[in-house]
């Protein structure tokens, strides 16, 4: 976890001085604004990771010489199949075509977002029951 | 039906048990339900293929027109859409997601040794709205007003409504609006899965050099396509809800559209290339029977390119008169530094040897020479005097076009190399290298001209030309270069036909190093029945070859002769 944290980090203080030797010096705006929110998404992340990564146990695969079995247990669920992605995506494809075609295709296009989103959260909850 | 499908869930242990008993949909149903990254990720490279094609059906349009300076193969106004989905085809909808959604998908979970992406749900939606994105942009050819046709990168105020009114132009932001989002959520689940899911011992130096051009890719792709998200609806808006962000009617300013299209558009850049390094990276150590020279370089090299792509944007705008020149020069010829790194590191894996000349490898020689010709004409083009020169003449075309034709050569090398691992069959040498001489050759052949005639001031984006007779040779040049390109691409075509099924590969058929090349071709459902001892970056390798295992870096062996 350190190494992804850092990299972060690393990332985020380069922009931070980039951001601010742009921004003093041609004083224009919008590059500026891009360039801090671009800082800010690397040190959130990054600053979070090193939290936690002082304060977790190194992980199996953060060691050089974890064996295979130190793996071992459970990892997550993976569902074997869902139709909701599809769903989602149909639904998010009227969504766009209803600001060329009408307003009328929200209908079908949350319509069928709506259905995902019940469907998509009841099936994790019942993730991994079996 | 639905019942059925809510209630398919498995757990996973890790990949240490096989999961090949899979009970699921089959068919159709079970292509629109997969969470599978293995077929998601063939969906991706198959659209990808196919929009490849149409894009350069267009663009093969686009030079018979120009094959005399007075061509009448299309109108004008035909013209302009071509050019303009000739661009986002290959740019939105191939390159790109090709990059990080077709091999990607398909390569790092196994490559890290990961039973799937760490978010399958989000995987499959980030191609479902990819499918819907590309049907929205290129619907545009059959409304009334025609395609977009102001340009791939969509200017203000060229892309106001007054301007550009017509569905054509709105479904050309609203496939973008998907096709963005998809890219986010790939971003999002690529990042999630190298930071969590990687086997024991797999520790984030030891990733191969694939995985990690994808990680700093993946990371790019939070940084830069909100940005554009953010864009299009704002120029949505322009167009529809009567707000003047983009026009200097109501107090607002046009070229602050460019600012925020190029501070997604130069990472993107970076977002496209960086997983074809990676992908020739693997090629190269492998096709020559070593492991990767600079390991650590090569990736302190792509964290480089990327950390800096941030700050480079307005070297498309040196001409606007607007941004600040010497910060962006000197910015973009920064990048020259780690790409020379990455080049040399190349040259370095390849240095004494035994180098295979498969197809895959000449497909990534290829992509070294013509990215270096790209890359080269990129210092130039860094520089603003050059730069107020060639803005928007042929030689920006010619430049652009030498680094995306490296990429398709790399995306050649990533299929022939890690195709037999996806399918089971390897594909036909014989055809393959055809394929490999007609591409490359007509790649040269194609961009060679093109610098000439930047050179001689022929601006870009121009359906006629004046009666010059140098300038209809070049062109004619340039044409038949594009024919040999649209050739290779119709050999590619015939050899997944006449390989099919053919030449069975085997588990490891170009005696590779990383871990993918540890499981079956295709891999089992959750990618791997046993795992090995992972101590250094090729563990597959240090497995088949234990009396030749990995050194710590930085450590060497006398070579063996």
């Amino acid at each position: 976890m350190k190494v992804e944290a850092k990299m972060l980090l690393m990332l985020g203080v380069f922009f931070g001085i980039m951001c601010a030797v742009y921004w003093k010096w041609s004083l224009e705006d919008a590059g500026g604004v891009m360039m801090f929110a671009g800082m800010l998404l690397c040190l959130l992340p990054g600053s979070y990771y090193y939290w936690w990564s002082r304060r977790m146990k190194e992980r199996p695969e953060d060691s050089k010489t974890a064996s295979q079995a130190e793996g071992a247990g459970f990892v997550g669920t993976f569902p074997g199949s869902s139709i909701f992605p599809f769903v989602l995506g149909v639904g998010a494809f009227f969504v766009v075509l209803s600001l060329v075609f009408g307003i009328w295709m929200l209908i079908p296009g949350l319509g069928l977002a709506f259905w995902a989103f019940i469907g998509g959260t009841s099936e994790g909850r019942r993730g991994g029951s079996h | 039906m639905t019942d059925a499908l809510l209630t398919t869930h498995e757990t996973s242990d890790h990949g240490h048990e096989g999961h090949d008993d899979h009970h699921g949909p089959s068919g159709l149903l079970k292509w629109l339900t997969t969470t599978d990254h293995k077929i998601i990720g063939l969906s991706y490279t198959v659209t990808a293929v196919v929009l490849f094609v149409i894009g350069g059906l267009f663009a093969e349009i686009i030079r018979l027109q120009l094959a005399s300076p007075n061509g009448t193969l299309v109108s004008l106004a035909q013209y302009n859409e071509l050019f303009t989905m000739h661009g986002s085809v290959m740019i939105y909808l191939f390159v790109g997601p090709f990059a990080f959604g077709a091999l990607a998908n398909i390569i790092v979970p196994i490559q890290i040794g990961a039973p799937d992406m760490a978010f399958p749900r989000l995987n499959a939606l980030s191609y479902w709205l990819y499918l819907g994105g590309a049907i929205t942009m290129l619907s545009g050819f059959f409304t009334a007003g025609g395609a977009a046709n102001f340009g791939w990168v969509g200017y203000a105020p060229l892309s106001s409504s007054l301007n550009t009114p017509g569905a054509g132009a709105d479904l050309w932001i609203g496939g973008l609006l998907l096709t963005g989002f998809s890219a986010i959520f790939t971003g999002v689940n690529l990042c999630a899965t190298v930071f969590y899911l990687r086997a024991p011992g797999m520790t984030m130096f030891r990733m191969p050099i694939f995985t990690w051009n994808l990680l700093v890719t993946a990371i790019l792709i939070l940084l830069a396509f909100p940005v554009l998200t953010a864009g299009l609806i704002m120029l949505y808006a322009d167009r529809h809800f009567g707000t003047h962000i983009f026009t200097n009617s109501g107090g607002g300013v046009p070229v602050l559209w460019q600012n925020i299209f190029w501070f997604w558009g130069h990472p993107e850049v970076y977002i496209l290339a960086l997983p074809f390094f990676g992908m020739v990276t693997e090629v190269i150590a492998v096709f020559s029977k070593k492991p990767v020279f600079g390991y650590k370089g090569m990736i302190f090299a792509t964290l480089t390119i990327a950390a800096l792509s941030l700050g480079v944007w307005a070297h498309h705008m040196f001409t606007t008169g607007t941004v600040l020149l010497p910060f962006f020069s000197i910015m973009s010829l920064l990048i020259a530094v780690p790409t020379g790194i990455k080049m040399f590191n190349w040259i370095g894996t390849m240095w004494r040897g035994q180098v295979w000349f498969s197809t895959a490898m000449l497909m990534s020689l290829g992509f070294l020479f013509t990215f270096l010709i790209g890359g080269l004409t990129g210092i130039y083009l860094a520089s603003p005097p050059l730069d107020f020169m060639t803005h928007d003449t042929y030689f920006v075309v010619a430049h652009f076009h030498s680094v995306v034709m490296a990429l398709v050569l790399g995306a050649m090398a990533g299929l022939y190399y890690w195709g037999p691992k996806v399918t089971g069959y390897l594909l036909n040498e014989k055809l393959g290298k055809a394929q490999f001489w007609t591409l490359f050759i007509g790649t040269q052949v194609f961009t060679f001209p093109l610098y000439l005639l930047g050179l001689y001031g022929m601006p870009r984006r121009m359906a006629l030309y004046p009666l010059d007779p140098q300038w209809k040779t070049l062109n004619d040049v340039s044409t038949a270069g594009a024919l040999l390109i649209g050739i290779s691409t119709i050999l590619f075509v015939v050899n997944i036909g006449y390989s099919w099924k053919k030449y069975p590969a085997g588990d490891n058929p170009w005696d590779a190093q990383t871990l993918e090349w540890f499981t079956t071709s295709p891999p089992p459902h959750h990618n791997f029945y046993r795992l090995p001892q992972i101590r250094s970056e090729r563990p597959t390798w240090d497995y088949n070859h234990p009396e030749h295992t990995s050194l710590a870096h930085g450590k060497h062996e006398e070579t063996k002769a």
